[in-house]
């Protein structure tokens, strides 16, 4: 839709003037904002700068170590901020041996197991709580919420989880923090601001509240839904004072803690292979499959972070603030 | 079978103008006279509703309800071969050695300091980072930005805690650096003296990106005619945040304020438990890990049982007082809803 042929003396001079003028105004700016000053800019720009380097440094160079070479972190005396010589040696190495790559699929098989149950769960009491007039909500609701008030203590919460003889189990792991109060309600919350015409409509036409609930209601709440299942999901995999408490048994130990014995702590891994220990400093030994170690515990969420990431304001926000 | 005009939550519409006072929308008196129905119509009508709580309330009867009724044992003298049942009644005497205990009134006193230090040097950075984020003019860059900060959120405790390990700590990256250009290095992972600030540096890093999600919601909630009014009465950038922008996160701050305060016997309980050997029980331990290691760790059951009691009973008073305060101010509080 150009206007009809311009003439040839006009054009280059707003091809000259337009991208001048988008240099200074933002387009994203309204009118009436003054314009700010190169002191205000720079000076916000430096701010991000380093605000998104505080996070990206340290994750960047703990890749680059775990891909380094032993010898390289020697080099260094630690962490290995310039690439230099790579190698996959140390993810050769955890994921050979047993421990790393058993936790690993504790970890997993947990966080599968207990994020599926929890999302069902709390799907289904937030559905149930959430018509306005059903019987007994009210107090069902209030069950819940002095959850969320009141803990009950650690050592009677543990006697009850080995009076259960749960002690060693994965479902210790599972059980205990399986439903969250405040989770339910950000669903229930949602779930009440759906449009009580068309589930309704679906009661008329003689559906029931299951048939509603996974046909209607769900397909509408894939954001919240997804944030939440990303909120449960999280907090299995980054369990460990769970298992510090209720695993006793090496062998099923979750991640977190091998993370803590092996890495944090610098007990050495059995089985990672014999322990490159060439005398120098203890610390720095094994460094690379440290950090590979730690590379590892991030990279699910990793993985599954972009995915939710943007649910996050529709899905947070919603329950958050409200409470 | 439908009753007539529920009340619905309005989908649309502004969200509510922060600062006006939280209308509560008491669903409007039903204009169809409401037909009461016989509790059995209203049982067999609600019924797949009830079986679909039922897991989650079974579940939070096992692992928060009967570990509740488990207090009881803060007033026996538990031994795990008499259990609960059998073992005596002793009265408040396990309360009693509570309060005498040095070592308890230390983990007191570490938990309200941390609580303080993470209020004054924590809670505003959220606000100020939402408040730098607001004013970013490129929705991509905002974007970006948000989700590189919140990752750190979803990221455990001891990944964080090995992270600043290798960064800060004796034989980490700082350190080194210092050492090879002919300084000498420091370790600040195994400093009690400089254990706050340490903390209060994980939290930020971990958690003040999340935080400013909240800010930035209601951040958005800002009517841009607002500024333009202001800025056509001639008010400067600074004025305007003062007088519009800051008003806007008034309910929000205040509300998550008195929130901390009610939750002000709570530090990070795993952030702790991971350091305590490094910094030393003196400065590390809270009430929590204290609870820990008496009733798990040393088999004083019954002491850490009334330990932790204390320390639950007091939390619940601060949180409901912290609400009762937010009421005080306007503010909708956290429970008190529909």
């Amino acid at each position: 839709m150009s206007a009809p042929t311009p003439t040839l003396e006009v054009a280059p001079v707003t091809a000259k003037l337009a991208p001048a003028r988008r240099l200074r105004r933002s387009k994203h700016r309204p009118t009436w904002e003054e314009d700010p000053s190169v002191v205000g800019l720079v000076g916000k720009g430096v701010v991000l700068v380093l605000l998104v380097l505080a996070i990206v440094f340290p994750l960047y160079t703990v890749l680059l170590t775990s891909f380094s070479t032993q010898a390289e972190t020697l080099r260094t005396g630690g962490l290995v901020v310039v690439p230099g010589e790579l190698t996959v040696e140390a993810y050769r190495q955890i994921l050979t041996g047993g421990v790393v790559t058993r936790a690993a699929a504790v970890s997993i098989g947990i966080t599968a197991v207990g994020t599926l149950l929890s999302t069902v769960v709390s799907v289904m009491a937030a559905y149930g709580l959430s018509r306005p007039s059903s019987l007994g909500h009210r107090p069902i609701l209030f069950v819940f919420l002095i959850t969320m008030f009141f803990g009950a203590g650690l050592i009677p919460t543990y006697l009850v989880v080995s009076g259960l003889g749960l002690i060693n189990s994965y479902w210790a792991l599972i059980l205990p923090g399986a439903v969250s109060a405040f989770n339910i309600l950000i669903l229930r919350n949602f779930f009440m601001g759906i449009d009580a015409a068309i589930t309704d409509a679906a009661r008329v036409d003689g559906a029931g509240e299951w048939r509603i609930l996974a046909r209607i209601v769900l397909p509408m709440s894939g954001a919240v839904v997804a944030v939440v299942a990303l909120f449960y999901g999280v907090s299995y995999f980054n369990a460990f004072f769970n298992a510090i408490l209720y695993i006793n048994d090496n062998d099923k130990w979750p991640l977190q803690l091998v993370l803590r014995s092996y890495v944090l702590q610098g007990v050495n891994l059995p089985g990672a292979g014999a322990q490159p220990d060439t005398g120098t400093s203890g610390a720095v030994a094994g460094l690379p499959i440290k950090m590979a170690v730690m590379v590892l515990a991030i990279i699910p969420i990793l993985v599954v972070y972009p995915f939710v990431q943007r649910h996050f304001t529709k899905g947070v926000i919603f329950g958050a603030i409200k409470g | 079978m439908s009753t007539a005009t529920r009340p619905t939550t309005p989908a649309t519409g502004s969200a509510p103008t922060p600062g006006a006072a939280p209308a509560r929308r008491r669903p409007a008196a039903p204009s169809v006279p409401h037909r009461k129905l016989s509790l059995r119509t209203r049982l067999r009508r609600d019924a797949p509703l009830l079986v679909m709580t039922l897991p989650a309330v079974l579940l939070l009867v096992v692992f928060a309800y009967v570990p509740m009724l488990g207090n009881i044992m803060a007033f026996q003298q538990y031994s795990p071969y008499t259990g609960f049942f059998s073992s005596p009644f002793v009265g408040i005497s396990n309360f009693a050695r509570v309060f005498a205990n040095p070592l308890f009134l230390n983990a007191v006193g570490n938990t309200l300091v941390i609580t303080a230090f993470q209020l004054v040097f924590f809670f505003p950075v959220p606000i100020l980072l939402a408040l730098l984020l607001n004013s970013v003019l490129s929705p991509r860059l905002r974007v970006f930005v948000q989700s590189v900060v919140y990752l750190p959120h979803f990221f455990s405790w001891v990944l964080v805690v090995t992270i600043f390990q290798q960064i800060f700590g004796g034989a980490g990256l700082i350190s080194q650096t210092l050492r090879n250009n002919g300084y000498s290095g420091f370790d600040l992972m195994t400093n009690p003296d400089t254990f706050l600030v340490l903390i209060t540096m994980q939290s930020v890093w971990k958690d003040a990106g999340w935080g400013i999600i909240i800010f930035l919601a209601a951040l958005g909630t800002v009517d841009p005619a607002l500024h333009e009014a202001a800025a056509s009465d001639g008010a400067g950038r600074w004025r305007r945040m003062w007088h519009i922008t800051l008003p806007a996160l008034r309910p929000v701050i205040i509300l998550l304020l008195i929130l901390r305060l009610g939750d002000s016997l709570t530090v990070g309980f795993e952030q702790l438990i991971l350091q305590r050997g490094a910094v030393g029980a003196q400065v590390s331990e809270v009430i929590d890990t204290y609870v820990y290691y008496q009733g798990v760790v040393y088999g004083d059951w019954s002491f850490a049982a009334a330990a932790g009691l204390v320390k639950g009973l007091v939390s619940l008073a601060l949180v409901l007082g912290a609400n009762k305060l937010a009421h005080v101010f306007g503010e909708s509080g956290v429970y008190k809803r529909s």
